[in-house]
């Protein structure tokens, strides 16, 4: 899988790299002498950095009185309390399971956990800027800008309303969605299959395709009996266009060797679609997938925030109407988090669906 | 050449793999001929040929490359309709692919997304009857003649066959071209083919591995005794094989020349009469050795 466009795998998270194989990971115990043994490991040091950073940012809270009194300090604290816990947990277990590993035995779960400890470190450094910044000095400018606590206070305080916002966007997404792969991928089949298909579809997905869907809202808002099959319509509409474009790619690039000697071994029209066509066309196939679900992510938001009553775009469009910053910021986390999950999730699928290809892109 | 086993063609040869009975077809291509157009020109690419295969005939079709000779191969494969001219197998006009006449490619195409073993499947599972209704499991099998191996036996029995039984979950990209070739040899065995069409089937091998390949073949096609077609350019390959070597011109291909080669199997490649027979062969093709 090669054509993934707009994706760069190597910028995402070098902490959850669970290749089984992270050569970097392992030690070459043939080559190991005895002098250099207390070198086989990977270094603790991130961890116990990431430890001291937490603490001193916790310290910070503590003892550097805020220049307003903001609610849940206490609950900040705890938090760093917790991160400076984990950086020591990591340490210990991943010094330990060093200390007992056989020579060949690949990187156990703590030193795995151990990749992330740099990240850990980088957190506590940037959050605590932003601590100082905001609630330590109001340097930033105070409704704008809001405080790491008032964060976890928008998280407390507000949590039926943004539990429900992520309950509606999600189920509206998951119907958009769903209905939109699944027409897109039958389109894409039909038209690398069949010529027929292909004469009557291929001008409309032409035409069609490309206008973006956010283009449709104010006639879909008016076509449809409700906000929210206008909106699953939309979706579906964002989505099924790469999926079809794609899926059709797929199946036109078959090899056709392959059909050949399907057909030579007695296969019907049936065998060579399901067996053949659609099984060499899922790499392809995934990559429309990726596409539709960032584009279905993009008119989620867009049509929550024009017509639909719930969701995480209504819950940033209602906060902006209270001018709470510190809700939208954390709508804005909240929707980051769900929308990466989604797509780990997608990829976590290819990954055990494709599992026969060599050299996947790791998400 | 000293050769101090008798031929394995004897009947009694402990339970073989394959069928033994003389279930070999007779190929009859009579009169065909059959062009391309490419770029809206008519490109000749088989000129009035006819030749046949008796059953269990082992015949290589030897010439230039880019002669023909592939084109033949569809066109006896069923895979293409000749353009003039009839290709019948037992005496029947061939319409269109039979899993009775299975083709091994130069490249072995296995499908990467499946196992060796479901490769190796894959022509049971294509000619496996539909199930009448998908959601309730049952399948409106024909009932098998009384003594049929299964599909999982044969399936078995090809890996065994081609030495591949512990590579039976592998994908095809952890395999070396040379296992990469059997499986795609396996799985046309699995068919019980009558006709087995090659085309330059170890082209893109090693020359070590192209020798066993050879070999493996050869023991294989005396002990099940189908009848085989095989393309190929190497003039030894085709002596050591064959019963019979067809050769044939450049593009527009005609049969130049039929060679004989009544030497016995298993045949010894510095044998001084295949010697003799390849430096005729050479000559026929415009070669002077």
């Amino acid at each position: 899988m090669s054509g993934t466009p707009h994706f760069d795998p190597a910028s995402g998270h070098p902490g959850v790299g669970f290749q089984p194989h992270a050569a970097g990971n392992r030690t070459k115990p043939s080559r190991v002498s005895v002098a250099s043994v207390s070198q086989a490991g990977p270094s603790l040091l991130p961890a116990w950095l990431a430890a001291l950073a937490w603490l001193v940012s916790a310290g910070l809270t503590r003892w550097w009185p805020d220049a307003d009194e903001w609610p849940h300090t206490g609950d900040l604290l705890v938090l760093k309390l917790m991160l400076t816990a984990t950086g020591l947990l990591v340490g210990v277990a991943a010094r330990r399971s060093i200390l007992a590993r056989q020579p060949d035995a690949s990187p156990s779960r703590a030193e795995r956990w151990l990749t992330a400890m740099p990240w850990l470190v980088a957190l506590a450094v940037g959050v605590t800027a932003w601590e100082i910044l905001s609630a330590k000095l109001e340097w930033l400018p105070r409704p704008f800008f809001a405080p790491p606590q008032a964060l976890i206070a928008v998280f407390f305080d507000d949590f039926p309303r943004l539990g429900s916002s992520v309950a509606h966007s999600f189920g509206l997404l998951a119907y958009g969605y769903v209905i939109g792969a699944v027409a897109g991928f039958v389109t894409g089949v039909g038209i690398g299959w069949s010529r027929a298909v292909g004469y009557w579809l291929h001008p409309v997905l032409r035409l069609i395709g490309p206008l973006p869907a956010t283009a449709w809202l104010p006639l879909a808002f008016f076509f449809f009996p409700s906000s929210f099959s206008a909106s699953v319509f939309l979706i579906a509409l964002a989505t099924g266009f790469p999926v079809a474009v794609l899926t059709w790619s797929g199946v036109a690039g078959v090899n056709s060797a392959f059909y050949d000697i399907a057909r030579t071994l007695g296969a019907r029209p049936g065998f060579l679609i399901l067996k053949v066509a659609i099984p060499a066309a899922l790499p392809s196939v995934f990559v429309g997938l990726f596409m539709g679900l960032g584009a279905s992510f993009s008119v989620l938001i867009v049509a929550e925030m024009m017509g639909v009553k719930a969701g995480l775009g209504w819950y940033l469009q209602w906060a902006q109407g209270w001018a709470a910053y510190s809700n939208m910021y954390a709508a804005l986390l909240v929707m980051a988090l769900m929308c990466s999950g989604l797509i780990t999730l997608l990829f976590r699928f290819r990954d055990r669906l494709l599992a026969w290809q060599k050299g996947l892109l790791k998400w | 050449m000293v050769s101090t086993q008798g031929i394995a063609q004897s009947p009694q040869s402990a339970q073989p793999a394959f069928k033994t009975a003389a279930s070999g077809a007779r190929i009859d291509v009579s009169d065909v001929s059959h062009r391309f157009s490419l770029h809206g020109a008519a490109l000749p690419v088989l000129d009035d040929v006819s030749f046949s295969v008796a059953p269990g005939e082992f015949v290589a079709l030897l010439g230039p490359s880019g002669c023909g000779k592939s084109t033949l191969l569809r066109l006896v494969a069923g895979l293409d309709v000749p353009a003039l001219g009839t290709v019948s197998s037992n005496g029947v006009a061939i319409r269109g692919p039979d899993p009775s006449r299975v083709v091994v490619f130069q490249d072995p195409t296995l499908y990467p997304w499946r196992t060796v073993r479901a490769n190796v499947g894959l022509g049971p599972e294509a000619q496996r009857r539909r199930r009448r209704f998908p959601w309730s499991g049952v399948r409106s099998v024909e009932p098998r003649p009384e003594g049929e191996r299964s599909a999982e036996q044969r399936i078995d029995a090809a890996l065994r066959l081609v030495g591949l039984t512990d590579f039976e979950a592998a994908y095809p990209h952890q395999l070396s071209g040379g296992m990469a070739q059997r499986v795609a040899l396996a799985r046309a065995l699995v068919n019980d083919p009558e006709l087995l069409v090659l085309d330059e089937p170890f082209g893109k091998l090693d020359s070590l591995t192209r020798l066993r390949m050879q070999g493996e073949l050869v023991k294989l096609w005396l002990d099940a005794r189908f009848s085989v077609l095989l393309v190929t350019h190497d003039v030894e390959e085709a002596l050591f094989l064959a019963n019979r070597v067809i050769v044939f011109s450049e593009r527009p291909a005609r049969v130049t020349a039929e060679v004989r080669n009544d030497a016995p199997y298993p045949r010894h490649r510095d044998d001084p009469k295949l010697v003799e027979l390849r430096r005729e062969v050479l000559a026929l093709l415009g070669l002077v050795a």
